[in-house]
Parts: C-alpha cells; sequence; structure tokens
C-alpha cells in the first residue's frame, strides 16, 4: 500500500508551486509517484532518491581523495573554521529552509562573516534597484485574477518556470479575468527566439546590451517626447504602439529576469523597469515582478532583513551589519581575498561563480553542506551531506513574490543523515564551546 | 599646520579598515596617540601602529593637520572617510571609500583610487592624479542624496556609475569613464575630457554634463536645443546643447519644463 | 519561585486610581501580588525618588510583516552609520526607522514597553508576520488581520450576512493567529487593485456593490457578534488629505448605533487610529490647517470611540500602510522611492520615505495637529499615543513626545524655532493650549488606556494583584523640579523594566530576552458549512496557494496566548 500526500511544494524554483502530490511507499521511505509537478520539479524529486547518495561527511585528504568521517568531527572541524577565520565567507542559504537560515546567522554573527545568497549571482542588482527607486507589485495571485498586460522581459518562463504561465500568467481563468488568455496581451523582450517569444503578441528582439536604452524609450513615449528612430535595434513605431498597448490594459506585469538583471547596465535596466512600471500606474494599474531563480533564495533575503536590515551581500564581520554590491558581494570578496574561509549551504557556486573565483574557494579552508556531491563539494575540504528541505525535511520559503509557504516532509531522509537545521545547531553549540574556552 | 606622516610597515593579510586617519581624528594627538587609534581588519581591532610607522603630530585643530601616507596602501579602506577639514596626501594607490563621506579640507591620492572613493560628499577639494574606479562620487546604496558638494578631479579616467545620484558639487575627469554616467542625476555638474562610451545621463532629472570627446550611443531621452559657447572649467569651447531625459519626470519652474543639460563639445 | 519587592517608588496606576502615592510592589511568580502574599526572600528593589508604573501597551505600530520587511531592505540608508554593535546575550541591532527585529524588541523594552500590537497584518503573509514577531526579543506581540478589502467580507457585507462575516473573522484569526480586526481604508485598498480609491465613506467599491461605510458598520456588527477582546480597529478614508476631517466625523458618527458586548471590559466599538493623519482642515497644501478640535470635540462625547494620535516627530521615516491608494499619492508629491504589493483577495500595501522637516509647514502643522489631539482630549483612558511606527516617526521618540505633552515650555521651545512658526500658529491651536499633562495622565495613555482597549484590561496596563507582573520604574521624580529634557531622559531609557515577572531591563540596558507571548483569539462560532464552502471555493479558483498552505501552523507561534472566545 503506498500513501499519497496532497499540498506539496516544489522546492525546485521561485514559482514555488504548493499543489503536488507525491505518492510514497507505505514505509514513508520511497517516492513512487509525483503528480502536477513540471518535468524539473519531477526531477528533483526523483534526484532526491538517486542511487548512491552519500550519507556521510567526507573530508578532504592531502592528496585530493575523500574519506568518510563521522557528523561530530564535521561538526568540530566546522565550528573550529569559524572560530579562527576573521572574515568567513558563508555563502548560498537559497535552496534551505529560513528556520535554517536563521541559524546560519547566529553563527556568522558570532564569527564575523559575511552572509551572502545566490542573488549576487542573479537578483542581486534587482535588489539594488528596488533600494534606488522601489517596486510597485503584486502577488501571483493578483496577475491570475486581474491582469491583462503581460510583459515577459530578459525571461524564458517556458523553461525556466515551466508553470508560471499555466498557473499565474498567462493562462489561468481568475475573477475578473474569465477570458484567461484570450484577454491578455503577451509582450516578450528577448535577443532570442525563445518558446515564450514564441507564444507573444508582441516580441522585441532587443540589441544586446541595449535594455535600459529601450526601456527608457518607452518612458519616452510614455510622455509624448520625440524618440530617435530606431531604439535599441527597435523602430520607434513600435516601441510607441507597444507604450499604448500598456497604457490600454487594466491591470498589467513586467516579469523579469537574468536576461535583463545581468547584462549591461544590470541594475539600471531593472531601475528602469521599475520606473516605467511607476509611470505606467498615471495610466492604468501596473506591477513588475522579479522570475526569482532558486525557490527560497527570497525567503534569505526576508531572514536577512528582519534580523541585519539587508536583503544580501551582508558583512558582519566589524560586530554589525554593512551591505555594499561591488565590496561585500561574494564574488568580489574572493576576487580581492578580501576573506579567509568559505562555508557553503544551499547552493552551488563551484558551477555557479566564475571559475576565477572558484579557485579562490578551493585555496581556502572550505565546508560545503549539500544532500549531495556537487562541483562544490568537490574543491571543498570538508563536504557535509544533509536532507533534502522539502523533501525529507520541511521548513519555510518564499515565493517569488515574498509569499511565504511552508514546505513539507514527504519521506524520511536516509538514516542518519542531519538536516540543515540540526547540523547548524550543532555547529553553533560547538562555537559558543570554542568562544567560552572549551 | 603640522604634518603627520604614517608610514606603512606591515601589510595587513585581509584588508585593513582605518576610517580613522582623518585630521579630525589626528589633530591634537601626539604620534603615540596616533599610533593607538583603532583599525580594523576581519574582525579583529588593532590599532594604526601595528600597520603604521607613524611620525609628527597632530595640529591643534583638523584644519592646522596634514597627513601623508607613504607606502603601498592598496589594501587599506576608508582613508580620509568624513574629514571636514585640513589635508592628507596619498602617495600610493589607496583602497575603496578613500574620501567617503568627505565633508571639507582637502584630499589628494597621488595614485589609482579603487571604486566608492567621495560617495556620498558634501565639500572638501579631491584630486586623484590616477585613475579612479567605479561610484566615484556616487550615493551610497539606496540613497536618493547623492553628491551634494565639494570638487572630485580624475586626472586619468573613471569607472562606471560615476556621479550616481548626484545633488550637487563637480565631478571633472580629464580621460574617460565608463557607462553610467551622472544616472538620476538632480544637481550638479560632471565634466568628462574623454569618452563616455553610453547610458550618459540616463533618468537624469537636473543638473549638467559636459562630455569632450564622444558618446558612443546616446539616451533616447536627450533632444537637441542649440549650440553655445562656454567656458567650463577655465577653457573656452562651442557646444551642443541636450535636454533630458525626457523619459524621467521633471520640475516645472514658470510652467516651464526644466530639464537636466548635456552638453557635447562640437 | 521568583519573587520581588519594589519598594518605595511614586506610583501612577489608573486602574486602582494611585497618583504618584509612595508604595510598594509585590511580584510572585509573574504575577502581580499582595505585599502580604510574598516572603522575607522577595528580591527588593529600590525604586525610592522614582515613578513606578505598569508596562507600557502599544496599540499600533508596525513592526512586523511583509511590508516593514521590505521597508527595511530597500533603505539600506537607514542603517548607515546608526548600528548597535552585538555584546553578550544580545544581537547586533540596527536601523532607524525601521528597526531590526531585535532592535524592535530591545528598544521598546528600554522604554518600559512590555506589549505591542502590530497593526496590519495581511493574512496570506501571515506566516511571514509571525515568523518575525518570533524573533522580536521580550515584548508580547499581537497582530491584528486586514479585513476592510477582503473579497469574503466585501461579499457577505454586500449582502448584509453578519453570521457569515463572523464566522469568516473566527475562521482567519484561527488560521493566521490573529488578534482583532483591522480595517484600512475600507473599500479604498480593493478599488487600488484598479489603480482607484474610496476618498469617502459613500465612494462605490468598484464591483463589489458595496460603500466604505457598509463595511464598517458590518465589521463593528460582526466583531460584537463575535464579542472581540479588541472593538473594529480603523484606518479611516482619505488618509493625508487636506479637508479629510469630515470624512472622519462621517466614520466616527457610525459607531453611535451600537454597543460594546464582551466579557473583556472593553466599552468601544471603534478605534480610530493615527487620527492626526484624519484631523485634516482646508483644501489644498496651501491653506492646510488642524482640525484636531472639531474631531475631539466629537470624540471626547463618544464613550464607544477610542482613537490614538499618530504623532509626528519631525524625523526623516519611512510611511508603510495597507492604504495602498495612499502611498502612490504620497510618492506623486515627494518622488521618492514607492514599493507597494497588491495581495490577492485581501488587501495591499505601500511604502515611501519621508522627510518630516521642520522647515516645512505642513509638517509643523502635522505636528502641532497629533499633541493637540492629546490635549484637546477629555478622557485619556480612551487617547494613546502612537506615532503610527514608523509613519509619523519612529517609535522611539515616545519619550519626546511625553516631553512635549507634559511641558508647555518645551512645545513653545519648538514651535519658536520652526522655519514658519507663524504660519503654524495660524494654522493651529497648539500655541494657545497651556494643559500640561501629568504622569497619572500618561499612563492612562500609555498604560491603561490601551490595554483596555485591547480587551486585555485583565492582565495588561496596571498593578493590581493578579495582573501580569510588567513592571518599569523610570528615573523621574514627580516631586522635584525638572526640566523638560528630564522626562524625554527618563522615559527613554528605563532605570528596571520586568516583563512577566523576569528583569529584562536594568539602567536602561536590555539584561534579559524575556519569555516573549504571542498573543491571539480563538473565538469559537457555531458550524458554518456554507462559509466553509466559500472558503474552499475561493482558494480552488482565485487564491495562488492551496488552502492547506494558508494555515500558519504551531511552530510558527512558539508560546502563544490564546484569549478564547466563546460566540456560539
Ligand atoms: S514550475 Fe518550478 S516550482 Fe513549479 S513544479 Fe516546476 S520546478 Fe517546481
Ligand atoms: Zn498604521
Amino acid at each position: 500500500m503506498s500513501k499519497s500526500v496532497t499540498d506539496v511544494i516544489c522546492p525546485f524554483c521561485g514559482t514555488l508551486c504548493d499543489d503536488l502530490e507525491v505518492v510514497v511507499s507505505d514505509d514513508g521511505k520511497k517516492i513512487e509517484d509525483i503528480y502536477n509537478a513540471c518535468a524539473i520539479g519531477a526531477e528533483k524529486f526523483m534526484h532526491a532518491q538517486a542511487a548512491g547518495r552519500v550519507t556521510k561527511p567526507r573530508m578532504q585528504q592531502p592528496d585530493g581523495s575523500y574519506k568518510e568521517v563521522s557528523y561530530d568531527e564535521a561538526v568540530d572541524f566546522t565550528a573550529r573554521m569559524f572560530y579562527k577565520a576573521r572574515k568567513p565567507l558563508m555563502y548560498g542559504w537559497s535552496s534551505t529552509s529560513c528556520e535554517a537560515q536563521s541559524i546560519g546567522h547566529e553563527i556568522a554573527e558570532k564569527s564575523g562573516a559575511i552572509v551572502d545568497n545566490t542573488a549576487t549571482v542573479c537578483h542581486g542588482t534587482t535588489l539594488i534597484a528596488v533600494q534606488d527607486v522601489g517596486i510597485p507589485s503584486c502577488t501571483l495571485g493578483e496577475i491570475k485574477n486581474r491582469a491583462d498586460r503581460i510583459i515577459f522581459w530578459g525571461c524564458n518562463p517556458c523553461h525556466a518556470h515551466p508553470r508560471h504561465q499555466s498557473r499565474y500568467s498567462i493562462f489561468p481563468r481568475g475573477y475578473f479575468t474569465n477570458k484567461g488568455h484570450k484577454n491578455r496581451k503577451m509582450i516578450v523582450v528577448d535577443p532570442r527566439d525563445s518558446d515564450t517569444a514564441k507564444m507573444a503578441d508582441y516580441h522585441f528582439k532587443v540589441e544586446q546590451g541595449r535594455d535600459y536604452e529601450l526601456l527608457s524609450a518607452l518612458r519616452v513615449a510614455l510622455r509624448n517626447e520625440p524618440l530617435p528612430e530606431t531604439v535599441a535595434g527597435i523602430p520607434r513605431e513600435k516601441i510607441i504602439e507597444v507604450a499604448e498597448v500598456l497604457k490600454s490594459g487594466r491591470f498589467g506585469i513586467i516579469f523579469f529576469g537574468m536576461g535583463v538583471t545581468q547584462s549591461l547596465s544590470k541594475n539600471h535596466n531593472i531601475d528602469a523597469a521599475i520606473m516605467l512600471t511607476k509611470d505606467l500606474n498615471e495610466f492604468t494599474k501596473f506591477s513588475i515582478m522579479p522570475m526569482r531563480g532558486h525557490y527560497n533564495v527570497t525567503g534569505s533575503g526576508q531572514v536577512l532583513g528582519w534580523q541585519f536590515g539587508f536583503p544580501y551581500a551582508v558583512d558582519l564581520s566589524r560586530g554589525f551589519a554593512r551591505y555594499n554590491p561591488g565590496e561585500t558581494t561574494s564574488n568580489d570578496l574572493l576576487r580581492r581575498d578580501e576573506v579567509d574561509a568559505v562555508f557553503v549551504l544551499g547552493s552551488d557556486p563551484g558551477a555557479h561563480f566564475p571559475i576565477s573565483s572558484v579557485r579562490k574557494i578551493a585555496k581556502l579552508p572550505s565546508v560545503c553542506v549539500d544532500p549531495h556531491i556537487t562541483p562544490t563539494s568537490e574543491i571543498s575540504k570538508l563536504h557535509v551531506p544533509v536532507a533534502f528541505v522539502g523533501v525529507e525535511v520541511g521548513g519555510n520559503c518564499y515565493r517569488m513574490d515574498n509569499v511565504p509557504i511552508d514546505a513539507r516532509k514527504v519521506v524520511d531522509p536516509p538514516e542518519g543523515v542531519l538536516t540543515d537545521v540540526e547540523f547548524l545547531t550543532r555547529v553553533n553549540t560547538r562555537l559558543d564551546q570554542l568562544i567560552g574556552g572549551k | 599646520m603640522e604634518t603627520v606622516t604614517l608610514t606603512i610597515k606591515n601589510q595587513p593579510t585581509l584588508y585593513l579598515e582605518a576610517d580613522t586617519i582623518t585630521p579630525d581624528n589626528f589633530s591634537g594627538k601626539k604620534a603615540s596617540e596616533i599610533a593607538a587609534l583603532h583599525a580594523f581588519e576581519g574582525r579583529d581591532q588593532f590599532t594604526l601602529g601595528k600597520y603604521f610607522e607613524v611620525s609628527g603630530e597632530g595640529g591643534a585643530t583638523a584644519a592646522d593637520t596634514r597627513i601623508v601616507v607613504k607606502g603601498n596602501v592598496s589594501r587599506v579602506k576608508y582613508i580620509g572617510m568624513k574629514m571636514t577639514a585640513g589635508e592628507i596626501v596619498i602617495e600610493d594607490n589607496p583602497d575603496m571609500y578613500t574620501g567617503a563621506w568627505m565633508q571639507g579640507g582637502k584630499l589628494l591620492v597621488k595614485g589609482n583610487v579603487d571604486a566608492f572613493a567621495g560617495i556620498g560628499m558634501k565639500g572638501g577639494e579631491f584630486v586623484i592624479e590616477g585613475n579612479a574606479g567605479n561610484y566615484l562620487g556616487a550615493a551610497y546604496r539606496g540613497d536618493w542624496r547623492g553628491m551634494q558638494g565639494g570638487v572630485i578631479r580624475v586626472k586619468g579616467n573613471a569607472g562606471s556609475d560615476i556621479g550616481y545620484f548626484m545633488n550637487g558639487g563637480t565631478i571633472i575627469v580629464h580621460g574617460n569613464t565608463d557607462v553610467h554616467v551622472g544616472t538620476h542625476m538632480e544637481g550638479g555638474k560632471i565634466i568628462i575630457k574623454g569618452n563616455a562610451p553610453s547610458k550618459v545621463g540616463g533618468q537624469m532629472v537636473g543638473g549638467e554634463i559636459f562630455v569632450y570627446g564622444g558618446i558612443d550611443v546616446m539616451m533616447p531621452g536627450f533632444k537637441y536645443v542649440q549650440d553655445e559657447d562656454l567656458e567650463v572649467d577655465g577653457e573656452n569651447a562651442k557646444f551642443s546643447l541636450f535636454y533630458g531625459d525626457t523619459g524621467e519626470r521633471h520640475p516645472k519652474r514658470k510652467g516651464q519644463i526644466v530639464y537636466g543639460k548635456l552638453h557635447l563639445r562640437n | 519561585m521568583t519573587e520581588f519587592l519594589i519598594k518605595n517608588g511614586f506610583v501612577f496606576d489608573p486602574t486602582q486610581g494611585i497618583k504618584g502615592d509612595k508604595a510598594d510592589i509585590a511580584v510572585k511568580d509573574g504575577k502581580i501580588v499582595k505585599s502580604s502574599d510574598i516572603s522575607s526572600k522577595a528580591k527588593t528593589i529600590d525604586a525610592s525618588g522614582k515613578a513606578v508604573m505598569a508596562g507600557a501597551v502599544e496599540i499600533h505600530a508596525h513592526i512586523a510583516g511583509p511590508k516593514v520587511n521590505e521597508g527595511r531592505n530597500y533603505r539600506p540608508e537607514d542603517k548607515l552609520f546608526t548600528y548597535t554593535p552585538k555584546s553578550a546575550g544580545k544581537r547586533m541591532a540596527g536601523g532607524f526607522s525601521i528597526p531590526t527585529t531585535f532592535k524592535t524588541g530591545y528598544e521598546y523594552a528600554r522604554m518600559g514597553y512590555t506589549t505591542a500590537i502590530e497593526a496590519a497584518m495581511p493574512p496570506l503573509f501571515a506566516r511571514h508576520v509571525h515568523e518575525e514577531i518570533k524573533d522580536t526579543p521580550i515584548i508580547d506581540e499581537g497582530a491584528l488581520p486586514v479585513f476592510g478589502n477582503n473579497w469574503f467580507v466585501l461579499e457577505y457585507l454586500k449582502n448584509k450576512e453578519i453570521e457569515n462575516t463572523a464566522a469568516y473573522i473566527s475562521w482567519l484569526l484561527d488560521v493566521t493567529k490573529g488578534f482583532g480586526v483591522k480595517v484600512v481604508n475600507p473599500g479604498g485598498t480593493e478599488a487600488w487593485g484598479w489603480g482607484l480609491n474610496c476618498l469617502t465613506i459613500d465612494d462605490p467599491v468598484p464591483y463589489f456593490d458595496i460603500t466604505p461605510s457598509e463595511i464598517v458598520t458590518g465589521l463593528i456588527e460582526a466583531n460584537e457578534y463575535l464579542g472581540l477582546p479588541h472593538s473594529v480597529h480603523i484606518h479611516q478614508n482619505s488618509l493625508g488629505n487636506p479637508g479629510n476631517y469630515t470624512v472622519t466625523l462621517d466614520t466616527l458618527k457610525l459607531a453611535e448605533k451600537f454597543k460594546p458586548k464582551n466579557k473583556f471590559g472593553r466599552e468601544q466599538v471603534l478605534h480610530s487610529t493615527h487620527l492626526q493623519f484624519h484631523s485634516y482642515g482646508g483644501d489644498n497644501w496651501g491653506n492646510f490647517e488642524s482640525k484636531s478640535k472639531e474631531v475631539m470635540d466629537y470624540v471626547n462625547t463618544q464613550k464607544n470611540v477610542t482613537v490614538d494620535t499618530g504623532c509626528v516627530t519631525l524625523d526623516e521615516t519611512t510611511t508603510m500602510t495597507a492604504d495602498g491608494p495612499f502611498e502612490h499619492h504620497l510618492t506623486e508629491l515627494n518622488h521618492l522611492k514607492w514599493a507597494n504589493v497588491d495581495v490577492e483577495l485581501e488587501t495591499a500595501a505601500g511604502i515611501v520615505p519621508y522627510v518630516y522637516s521642520p522647515d516645512i509647514k505642513v509638517c509643523e502643522i502635522q505636528w502641532a495637529i497629533g499633541l493637540e489631539l492629546a490635549l484637546f482630549a477629555k478622557d485619556l483612558m480612551r487617547c494613546f499615543i502612537t506615532t503610527d511606527h514608523p509613519n509619523a516617526g519612529p517609535f522611539i521618540r515616545y519619550p519626546r513626545i511625553i516631553k512635549w505633552l507634559m511641558s508647555a515650555e518645551a512645545r513653545k521651545e519648538r514651535i519658536d524655532t520652526f522655519k514658519h512658526s507663524a504660519k503654524m500658529v495660524e494654522a493651529t491651536h497648539l500655541a494657545g493650549i497651556e494643559r500640561e499633562l501629568d504622569l497619572y495622565e500618561i499612563a492612562m495613555m500609555t498604560r491603561a488606556g490601551p490595554a483596555k482597549a485591547l480587551g486585555m484590561s485583565s492582565i495588561y496596563g496596571g498593578l493590581k494583584p493578579g495582573m501580569d507582573a510588567d513592571v518599569v520604574v523610570y528615573d523621574f521624580n514627580p516631586q522635584k523640579p525638572h526640566k523638560p529634557d528630564d522626562i524625554e531622559k527618563a522615559f527613554s531609557r528605563a532605570a528596571y523594566v520586568m516583563k512577566t515577572g523576569v528583569p529584562v531591563v536594568i539602567d536602561g540596558e536590555v539584561v534579559n530576552n524575556g519569555n516573549k507571548r504571542t498573543l491571539w483569539v480563538h473565538a469559537k462560532v457555531n458550524e458554518n458549512p456554507q462559509v466553509m464552502r466559500d472558503i474552499k471555493d475561493k482558494f480552488l479558483r482565485y487564491y495562488s496557494v492551496t488552502q492547506a498552505n494558508y494555515d500558519v501552523s504551531k511552530h510558527f507561534v512558539p508560546n502563544p496566548y490564546v484569549i478564547e472566545v466563546d460566540a456560539t
């Protein structure tokens, strides 16, 4: 007999679908089937179950090989690293629960660490823009119930957030949108012919690195000021036409992704997109929302926010919190040799950071906490396997629109494997002992 | 005027935060007292004396105090932070936040400065003989009150985001800059004697930008007004005047919209 | 067994009518007891020459939740150069107008506040609110979910279905672990879903065929039907607009036909919050003037209304409210960064920084209005000090407000240094008001009054035996001559604060993180299958989360204090 767990949260992308149904074996140990998830979401659950999973911490040996050690040894090694370091970097936090983040922050305070999350390589620029000009936004249900103008700028939800369009943005019929996608105009801005772009009513193939100019041109058009013949490769008439389309809607939304947060102008692109949204509110109702990637990168920003007041790149080294991307961001810290130890949990910088930064991590004392062997674990001095958050242990997460959803546990972790919270709690306790001279 | 000379003798292994190096902190102090001022490396608090040989003594007031910093200070941040008067001469290349939130006095860097030099500057004279990094004379994150006053002169090139959210004062760059000059500028003056590739004056509300060299891609929200003969930084030249950013909000004065001004040298 | 005796202080306790008499306060196991009930082993705290009061109760502040946190995260400049480093047993604490959760707890405690109500909880974000409450040390906290633009409420009240509204309120309080019924810009925030607003109580709400006045009366009726500890708590329509005092009076009059019905000793049916923002005359910013007198003349006659002031503190601060259209209006005025969140089926919120400058006439007038409301109040058990933190200023300025209320000299000094003092004096009453409040009246406004209005007077707001041992000692001798600034100093850093019997502050410094509780109300109603069906249906069709994932589960509220209400 197998049993079914409903209303399961998918711990993969920022869409944070919460309607999955997972069939598990009677003993609660094995996932047998998954309903409602997209292919990537389902794969995430299945991956948790993959054979050959590591269940013991592993310490790097002088010859580069790894040797199994006990969790006690792993806890001690990690706590000692924090105790010795004068400015450790604690990176990741996007694929774990808010509860784990919170304990991580206690350790960070005690060790004078810098806490940074994956926003540093994706939507950190968005956060900077929000700090500069604010952000008019809404929850995803508002889009479903009201929106009739949808822009996807520099993002490709068909691939990166597969259920976004069916759950929230394009297809659903809501309270004031009972015609579903038929009453929605879809505009895609992307230099590529992405699958999302193929569905659009308007596709702007913006010149690489000229999003800022195009956004600015839309604002100029809204003010009926003169425009050059083409901007960013788009003819003036088209820009004016789309500006009219946006104005004439009842409720619009700009969704944007890494194509515009990490291209030339970075935070300024988002700044201009936010200001365009603000301008549109003089004509109709308009919102804007980042398509956050990791399922709980938003949560990391929230917990950092209420505990320290900044959403990422938080430098606690002086005993108080400071923040300045360009200085306190992980890749800048690594590039400039500002940190003397690296702790990674809930992300894989070995796969996502520039190779120069990865080399720096490899040279420093380092601990990687991850359910699996990853490129990061392969260069870390210690790899600590843990339970899969959202599959083997629950915990609070924040969706891309900041809505908090409590992830569920569906199966037990492998025998003896600690959760993030358990491991961090033990490190924190051990660190207290070391600080207390024990 | 009394002179205090700091000569670096021990390099920090991480970076040194030396926001105590200002005439304000040194005035009225003997060398030994200056050497006892705090400096931070990571989470540890040390003293300036651990890193610098200190000679001379501070004047009676900040205004009577001159500081000369010698040696490789490329791992030293915050020199001259919040200084209000007096003088600092840095003979080499200091790291980030040099002259940050400076309010007065004179700061001369004979080499290059890294990012965030002169951010939030309110007054004083800041000369960089080499190059400047990003965010020169910019606002601190989230603040809509960027540089308010004073003069920054860079003899070499500058990075991106100079004069971000600038409200007042003057920035002069003799060489070239990177992208984003005077973004969100509401007042003050930026003079670039070389080239500025693109994104010049984006979201500019007020203030003036002068570019002597070329701009590869103009922002779409700038409209040509007229040619003018102007005296800029002591030289006369002919400029084309543009109003912008027309995509941005602008105040009105006597029923007329007041734009930011972009002057391109003919 | 922990026993304390706080000896020889000048006690101010409106719940017992003690007006500065020398008395001892005995404490045993977290409660106030008679002096005869403690043993000789009780620890003695010498309060001689000092003022002793109950722990203060904050009735309206924005201190936890999504918009507060967005305010923190989007204002790094609010923390620049103002951070307090960590110290033994204490977390690092930062932020001026929007402090971190740790700083929030520490700063309230240091001023002698031991309980606070978070004034606007968007139900969909309740879990977030509770996560922050959990991380706010020392003070007891409750949170008010917002109801005034909620689709269930709009639909039920359109058909005057009070029982269904009550059943829905009971359900929502339960799943969000909420404390009471908050209403923000009734109807106007739903209209904001389309970029519109409701500026009077008779403006129809687009598509919902109901008016603000019907929403407010319906919610009062449902609230009294349930007999909740607190009354409907309203942020009225047309906040912040010149001439809005007529809307304010119209709304207050809606309460006339209702009588309080509850077992908590609460006497009002409507709490009207941050009245300062609603007491404006004139019809533009040029002829903007105070209508505090008109408003308070009415409030003084109406026993079933309570108010809080929303005093402007003349600081740079961050405005944040579920009044979405207002924040949009504000950003159009000051052009500062604007954040907004519309919350599906429920509410919205906006945030804009604001600088209340003593050099701007309007700000000077706003400052005067806030103080006038308190000084015109006849019954200070019904008028409470707030700054609508952080909207009119940060809560850390309460001691300064107390100074202004207690000293005409301090007020005069402030007025004289305004840039437009003559114009300000002309547009307000303040310069002509001689009244100086005394410590007993301050205790009413900050302790006994708000505790009673919240329906919590059995444990908070007084020093009667049986009440929670929330005791504060201020280094202020009411019998000695003092300068106005001595008042501010004494109230800023309490000499001694005890929270439910645990000493948490000594000599102005936090010494213990206490044992904070989360207050929430469990209101039992008869089974109501229709409402349960409606809820299920709305989740299936309109919400973006499933109903099963909406509940705030127990572990988010680790130390609850549940108030039981039986409305079956
Ligand atoms: S869209 Fe994202 S959250 Fe939803 S099932 Fe797919 S991967 Fe999971
Ligand atoms: Zn409020």
